[in-house]
């Protein structure tokens, strides 16, 4: 395999609808902002293009990704849709991974988009449901708020999770956001607001999950000699995997912790694994990228992460599945604060604040959703905090960590049933 | 599929005089469509529904018991053979829905569980019916309820605390 880099990315603002742009439009608003970073890249260099929408009911356009592919020029090269429910995105990256690695292309744009504001909320919650079981699971209630929440029930039953740290998750990535402009849903809350806003379904509160959206990302990868010739800070993709697990969770078997390098058997002797507390699919994602960037304890090697925190919970889940602590530890590794950002005042204890941030961003909870789009999102992300450009592109330096080498990048979907990881660093 | 802002047609209005300058112009996009829907291999568990039996699936190869059926095992790929579940289980995890898709908002407040039962391999996702909601923890013993008007759809069976009942 060749080795790949991440040249170049562009986001629009995730907001709750743009009427005023079609998915086309806001493609190439965010896939002309990505070339401006690299005025050298010419379009003969570019050999095709990846695209990645989650639903065609939201879409109601079948091939829509063919219309972006169009809009943008790109025809006649190789192009082709991605689509994996909540991990489109980060299977879209994977993919255009898979195209430089193999030799197959030397430059390869990854585009992603969602338009989820064409229906009403609840209906739209009805779309999402859709991805799962037609016949067993969405007709008894289809609703993915309801099955998270029944999730973390069975977290907190098993490690003692409680809804403040959930809470915590929500103050922390919606805080982060006030410094990032791209940014749906920037606020500062607290514990008390999380916990008093709304109950959707039981211990998950409207503060508690993310918002749907209409935006879209671009993510440019190259091979060596491209990324040599037209980017001074190029980012080297290291590290690749993903997962998968039973579309039902009440499938999902009991089983084995498959374990991380600086894990043990003893460490999990009484847990029955991954139940419906934990994402075996991440779990699986993680190894996989670890093994392949030559990552033998996540905590120490990595610089941060920017994770699929679609519920406060699963964020919390998240982290035990990435191994950033061990299983049932991830309420203890929010509450300590070291997921939270360095040098920024959340109204909170944190002993350990800024050890090791997760969702600098603001995540999918104050960044937003629109599927498609979310992890090409997290991967432009964090390019920028490798490559430095945080306050070029955001406008503010808050956000910007002091020397980060490596980021890990992770997508989800469904109730986990595909998961991606990916690991960035710094050239 | 409802649409209470809708007339159930195509509905486009000229808005050559309201528009301002610029302005996108939205209309409503009727869509609606009924499907010819095969249970196929699965089709015993929804008639057993029916006749208020619950079916699972156990392994011809390994022994593997689930309480979602499948006509082939994962574990093994060994085809499975219909068996009764037992006629109790527990709450394995549970939540109380406020909200829900657009089709159940109608029936908000709902519970749903993900019953474990002894010997099973694996859950099963119902409503739990019958019980105050501040009520339901995990380990709470509750039995399948079966409709008298099956539709042949899962919601055919639900579950209820057996003291309650
Ligand atoms: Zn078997």
């Amino acid at each position: 395999m060749r080795p790949v880099y991440m040249i170049s990315g562009g986001i629009t603002k995730f907001a709750k609808a743009h009427p005023e742009k079609d998915f086309r439009l806001m493609v190439k608003e965010a896939y002309d902002a990505a070339l401006q970073d690299v005025p050298d890249l010419s379009k003969d260099m570019i050999d095709g293009g990846v695209g990645s929408y989650f639903s065609d009911h939201f879409t109601r356009q079948l091939k829509a990704a063919s219309m972006a592919q169009d809009y943008l020029g790109l025809c006649p090269k190789p192009s082709k849709r991605v689509e994996g429910g909540g991990a489109t995105g980060g299977l879209c990256f994977q993919s255009a991974w898979e195209a430089i690695a193999s030799g197959r292309m030397h430059c390869c744009v990854a585009f992603g988009f969602e338009t989820m504001s064409r229906v009403n909320t609840w209906k739209g919650n009805e779309f999402i449901a859709l991805a799962s079981d037609t016949n067993f699971d969405f007709p008894v209630g289809g609703f993915y708020s309801g099955y998270y929440a029944m999730m973390v029930n069975r977290h907190m039953h098993e490690f003692g999770t409680t809804v403040e740290q959930m809470a915590m998750v929500s103050v922390k990535n919606h805080l982060n956001a006030l410094y990032n402009p791209y940014a749906q849903k920037a606020k500062r809350l607290t514990v008390k607001q999380v916990r008093e806003s709304p109950m959707v379904a039981n211990p998950l509160t409207m503060e508690d999950i993310c918002t749907m959206s209409d935006g879209a990302a671009v993510c440019i990868l190259a091979d060596e000699t491209i990324a040599e010739q037209v980017c001074d800070r190029p980012v080297h993709i290291t590290g690749i995997g993903s997962g998968s697990d039973a579309m039902r969770m009440a499938d999902r078997p009991h089983g084995k912790v498959p374990l991380l390098p600086h894990e043990q058997e003893s460490d999990y002797a009484r847990l029955k694994y991954p139940g419906v507390h934990s994402f075996r699919a991440g779990r699986m994602a993680a190894k996989l990228a670890y093994e392949m960037a030559g990552i033998r304890n996540p905590l120490e090697e990595l610089s941060f992460v920017e994770l699929h925190d679609a519920y406060t919970s699963s964020e919390i889940q998240t982290y035990e599945d990435l191994g950033l602590c061990k299983y049932g530890e991830g309420g203890g590794f929010i509450e300590k604060g070291i997921p939270f950002m360095p040098g920024i005042e959340y109204g909170l204890p944190l002993p350990d604040q800024g050890r090791f941030p997760v969702n600098p961003s603001g995540g999918l909870l104050a960044c937003g959703h629109p599927v498609g789009a979310t992890g090409l999102m997290q991967a432009v992300f964090a390019f920028w905090q490798l490559q430095g450009t945080i306050e070029k592109h955001l406008g503010s330096s808050a956000l910007q960590l002091r020397d980060p080498r490596r980021g890990l990048i992770h997508s989800h979907a469904g109730t986990g049933t595909y998961i991606t990881v990916s690991i960035l660093e710094r050239t | 599929m409802k649409h209470s802002e809708t007339t159930g047609k195509p509905v486009e209005k000229r808005q050559e005089t309201n528009l301002p300058e610029g302005a996108p112009l939205i209309i409503q996009d009727h869509y609606e469509i009924d499907y010819r829907h095969s249970y196929a291999q699965d089709s015993p568990f929804f008639v057993g529904l029916s006749q208020g039996r619950l079916l699972g699936s156990r392994c011809t190869g390994c022994r593997y018991m689930y309480a979602t059926p499948r006509a082939h095992c994962m574990e093994c790929g060994a085809p499975t053979t219909w068996e009764a579940l037992p006629p109790t289980g527990r709450v394995h995890t549970f939540t109380v829905c406020y909200y829900g898709g657009e089709s159940f908002l109608k029936e908000t407040p709902f519970l749903l569980v993900l019953v474990e039962f002894a010997q099973v391999n694996t859950l099963f996702l119902s409503r739990l019916k019958g019980i105050p909601l501040e009520e339901v923890q995990i380990g709470l013993p509750i039995r399948p309820q079966f409709s008298d008007t099956p539709t042949f759809k899962v919601t055919d069976v639900w579950f209820e605390p057996i003291d309650h009942s």
